[in-house]
């Protein structure tokens, strides 16, 4: 695994630590005490059957109300942040791009995205773009991963395929440039060619300075964005860590055999990739 | 007469005024008629205003169908108020002036140019660039029109409407009351008796208004009541775009504001005239606040003819309103796009009617309401289509939008068709501002209330967008203004 580290910062201060992390929705306990630590200038992948608490993991970093935290932390930049609002977050440089973009009716997807920059200039201290300046940034992004300008005259996600949904969602991470990237199965639901579209966006936002989690079902993604490092999620818990050699053991052998507690399925498989 | 004596102690007011920000008072000596109403206060106002008899008898004879035994307030609408002691208003109230009427700018009361600066108004001479000319009227009478001369050389008539009055008697007698009639509803016939004030715009035939023309109303003295007239004629094939902004000052007690407002189309005319209401709308607990009884109606009389209305009402403790149209000309067209807000305590029922008479007439309606707080907004309309009125259409779409869980929203269409030829079609939704659109939003970054407010004015675009540009942000930023602390 350390020959796929060559981007890892000196410092080794991760920028996002999860630790023994619990998290219900209702009476049902979805997480049930993940760890997780990621650095600077890593790629992460978490994989896992339908239900094993992926999108979870993603919102309850971002912020998303309706999750009870019954314990753990989530810690970023060294500091909890489980008692910040969704836009502090962002404005920390946190960006979720999420599984289902919703439609927002009457507010243009150009104009939000220039509000969205501008609380989050405003935040890092950086002077506010003009309008010009900001068309001009806007259009070389939106060029470099082919998504049709016309769509920035309309209303946000309202109309749009699905394809251009999630294009939509990885322009606003290039366009917004946060340190803490989460995907949530950006994947799902992409022709070829859309794939091939937004993971070339996700390597070229890809960096020292950057941290990527990419949450997905299958290893197809992972093709064309290679991470540092595959995790399983299963049931609530990470179960297996392991270099990028493990997601293509998944896509042969399926989730199952990682179902039983780690310690056994490690021996009875024997396992190629030790958790780092 | 003399200089009229000012005592500023607008400070004072606008620490009190709190959250609205248009709260404060003008302390301008006025001209005031005893509480109350009677023919000898009809007389006087008539008298005031130095009119010709046939105007007071047409004053005389709607009061005294007012004063018949059996004409009371409508009560039909989805709002609640204490009864109105009639006897307990200022009929009459105005600022005292110089002994001659101002004939410039720099004629005009230098507080009540102050006042009108503080709202935002354009009065002075450099919005002539942004191409507004203004009729501002005050209380009850119009005490400076901006532009006239250059509005005069195209032959446009726009001025307030007790000059119309004396000027232009043949206009005005030929159509006040041909729309709406003295003897329409309670408030109408009220405000035909004693209506002190409005304004009068006429554009000839072929005239196309290169400006916006816009008055600007504000209440000021306790007690008053405010009854203004306002009366536009587009002559054929003309094109004139008029504006209305309004404000109150904060006042303990309710104020009542019954207008009328009448507009004729004539053949290939088009009239679009557009409101930003801003009355005091009552504090937190809906005390003090406009009573809003407004009639506003419109007829397309001409073929082709057109006449739109747009109106954005967020103040008033009460709103009941129905800017209609009757679409008489063949292929007459007939719009009305709102919004109206309910925050707090304010209630509003408020819609439209469309008239179809002639043939191919068609209509649109767009209404958005949203409530808050406690408020309670209700979309009443009437589309009606008439034997005569061949292949008519209507488009009707309502939308409302709840914050919060005690307000209420309320859509009571009526349709009437009477020739099978019509084309009707009729949207309603409600809906909450989700949770995962303030998510997302906030998720980029921008902050809860922003993302809340980014949200509604999204909900308004397609009314806002019917607005001149200028008009748009001002109605975009009183949405947020009546919403703060709501959202958030």
């Amino acid at each position: 695994m350390a020959s796929t580290n060559h981007n890892r910062p000196i410092v080794d201060r991760p920028i996002l630590d999860i630790r023994n992390l619990h998290v219900s929705v209702g009476d049902n306990e979805i997480l049930r005490g993940m760890d997780l630590s990621v650095s600077l200038g890593e790629v992460h992948a978490i994989m896992g059957p339908n239900g094993s608490g992926k999108s979870t993991f993603t919102n309850v970093v971002a912020g998303r109300p309706g999750y009870t935290i019954a314990r753990g932390d989530v810690i970023y930049e060294g500091e909890s942040i489980l008692g910040l609002f969704p836009d502090e977050r962002a404005r920390k440089g946190i960006f979720l791009a999420m599984q289902y973009p919703v439609e927002l009716p009457g507010i243009r997807n150009r104009e939000f995205l220039r509000t969205a920059l501008e609380a989050l200039r405003e935040a890092r201290g950086e002077t506010k773009l003009s309008v010009r300046e900001f068309n001009k940034m806007l259009e070389e992004k939106a060029k470099a991963m082919d998504f049709d300008p016309d769509l920035m005259k309309r209303n946000v996600n309202e109309g749009f395929s699905g394809g251009e949904k999630k294009r939509n969602e990885i322009l606003q991470m290039s366009v917004l440039d946060p340190k803490l990237a989460l995907l949530d199965e950006t994947d799902s639901g992409l022709d070829i060619d859309a794939l091939q579209v937004v993971a070339k966006g996700v390597n070229e936002f890809r960096g020292p300075d950057k941290a990527i989690i990419l949450v997905t079902h299958y290893q197809r993604i992972l093709n064309y964005i290679k991470p540092d490092y595959v995790h399983v999620l299963i049931d609530g818990r990470i179960v297996r860590s392991g270099g990028s050699g493990l997601a293509q053991e998944l896509e042969a052998q399926g989730y199952e055999w990682l179902r039983e507690p780690a310690e056994e399925s490690a021996e009875s498989v024997g396992a190629t990739a030790r958790p780092s | 007469m003399t200089q009229p004596k000012v005592i500023s102690r607008t400070s004072t007011q606008e620490e009190i005024a709190s959250d609205y920000k248009w709260g404060f008072i003008t302390d301008i000596e006025a001209d005031t008629a005893p509480k109350g109403l009677n023919e000898d206060v009809v007389r006087m106002i008539s008298a005031k205003k130095g009119e010709p008899e046939w105007m007071t008898a047409w004053r005389l004879k709607a009061y005294r169908y007012w004063i018949s035994e059996d004409y009371k307030e409508p009560r039909w609408a989805k709002v609640s108020f204490p009864p109105i002691d009639y006897q307990d208003i200022h009929y009459y109230s105005a600022p005292k002036k110089k002994e001659k009427g101002p004939e410039s700018l720099d004629e005009v009361d230098p507080e009540l140019v102050a006042a009108f600066n503080k709202l935002g108004i354009p009065l002075a001479e450099q919005k002539a660039l942004t191409g507004v000319a203004v009729d501002a009227v005050f209380d009850s009478v119009s005490v400076a029109t901006t532009y006239q001369k250059q509005l005069e050389d195209l032959g446009i008539i726009f001025g307030p409407i007790s000059e119309a009055i004396q000027k232009h008697p043949e206009l005005v007698k030929k159509y006040l009351g041909s729309v709406v009639p003295y003897s329409d509803n309670f408030y109408a016939t009220l405000n035909s008796a004693v209506f002190s004030d409005g304004t009068f715009a006429y554009v000839p035939p072929g005239v196309r208004c290169p400006v916006e023309l816009m008055t600007y109303f504000r209440m000021n003295s306790e007690g008053t009541g405010q009854f203004e007239r306002t009366l536009i004629i587009a002559d054929k094939g003309s094109y004139v775009s008029y504006l209305e902004g309004c404000t109150a000052p904060m006042r303990k007690t309710h104020q009542l504001h019954a207008a009328v407002v009448e507009l004729i189309a004539l053949e290939d005319a088009e009239i679009k005239y557009s409101t930003l209401q801003n009355w005091y709308p009552g504090d937190k607990d809906g005390n003090g606040g406009v009573y809003n009884f407004v009639t506003k109606r419109g007829k397309a009389a001409g073929k082709n003819s057109k006449i739109s209305w747009t109106q954005v009402e967020t103040g008033s403790a009460i709103t009941w309103k129905y800017p209609s149209v009757i679409l008489q000309g063949d292929n007459s067209v007939g719009e009305f796009y709102s919004v109206a807000l309910c925050n707090n305590h304010q209630q509003a029922d408020t819609g439209t009617k469309m008239i179809h008479m002639g043939k191919n007439t068609r209509s649109t309606i767009i209404a958005k309401g949203i409530s808050a707080g406690q408020g309670q907004n209700t979309y009443r309309g009437l589309v009606k289509i008439m034997p005569t009125a061949t292949n008519a259409r209507n488009f009707t779409r309502c939308d409302s939008l709840l914050i919060g869980s005690k307000c209420g929203a309320h859509t009571v269409p009526y349709i009437e068709v009477r020739n099978p030829t019509a084309h009707m079609e009729h949207e309603a939704t409600t809906s909450k501002v989700s949770d995962d659109q303030l998510f997302y939003l906030m998720q980029r970054g921008i902050k809860e209330e922003d993302a809340q407010y980014m949200i509604i004015n999204g909900f308004c675009k397609g009314v806002f967008a019917e607005l001149p540009f200028e008009f748009a942000m001002e109605a975009s930023q009183l949405l947020r203004v009546s919403l703060e602390g709501t959202v958030g």
